[in-house]
């Protein structure tokens, strides 16, 4: 288990066991009043832990952070790709400059030079999806913490996976996929290929 | 003061679009002779080899930032120790620009930024060109 740096699970039924053990010392109404309280108690703790595994914190880190994380990670890859493909098209123009008009190649010279500033969005944007990730870093080290102090009494998301809910027409709505992870064009046309000739 | 074109120019960033950006708009400001390192640690590789008229340099980058590279060349005895350092950069707050300039930086451009800005910053730190 984690450190926690508020409380361990064994102090917590250390306190316990001690009001019990004092309780079971006692007499009468006050011994019944503290009973029911502490059966309220335990309630309430029950609730939370059923509240927590209904969110199914496993899954936050163990499927939807990484997943996050990985886009995030192909969006910026994607990008840097297209702004490269840009300047290299920007690049082979510059090179005919010199064959064009002087009046010509000065509006066009002009004309990449503003793509090129604009380029450097690629740059912000890079930085800003970093910020992003070191923010899901930190929930994903507050997740496991999370999970270490709950211990084991949490399903984890492999045991909730093996009951598979039917698939909806929402479900399909995943987006683009990361580089290897969807089908090709080959592929697509291939299983098209499958249906048509059945 | 007159301002030699030729003169060897090095600009550090981690991005390589960004290093292709500036190293255009530099060209096309008519300073050819340009050279690239990916973060501090390789920048002052080379500023040890070959002298330099000017450093144009991103902050945020590993494992040496901007900052700590503008800090070793203004505290290093060797002769790159003034040479003059724009710091161009996403980091927008009062306190990097106060941070830089305290350690030395003539110059600060921030990103996003275009071609009459960087020809801007560097005439003020080397003159007309």
């Amino acid at each position: 288990m984690a450190d926690n740096p508020g409380y361990h699970k064994e102090q917590v039924v250390g306190i316990i066991n001690t009001v019990i053990s004092k309780l079971s010392r006692s007499e009468g109404d006050v011994r019944s009043i503290f009973f029911s309280e502490l059966s309220k108690l335990k309630q309430v703790i029950e609730d939370a832990r059923n509240e927590i595994k209904a969110v199914r914190p496993g899954d936050i880190k163990d499927k939807h952070l990484p997943m996050v994380t990985d886009e995030l990670d192909a969006v910026v890859l994607a990008t840097e790709e297209a702004t490269g493909t840009i300047m290299d098209s920007c690049e082979v123009v510059q090179g005919e400059l010199k064959n064009m008009p002087p009046e010509v190649s000065a509006k066009v010279e002009a004309a990449i030079t503003k793509v090129f500033e604009a380029c450097s969005f690629q740059d912000i944007t890079g930085q800003r999806i970093t910020k992003v990730v070191r923010t899901l870093k930190h929930i994903d080290e507050k997740v496991t913490t999370l999970l270490a102090v709950l211990g084991a009494r949490l399903p984890d998301s492999g045991a909730l996976e093996a009951v598979k809910k039917p698939i909806t027409d929402a479900d399909l709505l995943n987006g683009p996929q990361l580089p290897g992870k969807g089908v090709t064009q080959d592929d697509i046309d291939k299983i098209l290929a499958e249906f048509d000739g059945k | 003061m007159t301002v030699d074109k030729n003169m060897n120019i090095l600009i550090v960033d981690d991005y390589k679009t960004m290093l292709r950006i500036i190293k255009n708009l530099l060209s096309q400001l008519g300073f050819k002779n340009v050279d690239e390192a990916t973060d501090g640690k390789m920048a002052l590789d080379l500023m040890r080899n070959k002298k330099y008229g000017l450093v144009i340099s991103d902050w945020n980058m590993e494992p040496m930032t901007g900052l700590e590279l503008l800090k070793t060349v203004r505290s290093s005895n060797d002769n790159h120790k003034a040479v003059p350092f724009i710091m161009v950069t996403a980091e927008s707050k009062t306190e990097n620009v106060i941070a830089a300039k305290e350690a030395g930086v003539n110059n600060y451009i921030v990103k996003p930024f275009n071609a009459e800005t960087l020809k801007m910053k560097m005439t003020s730190v080397l003159g007309e060109f």
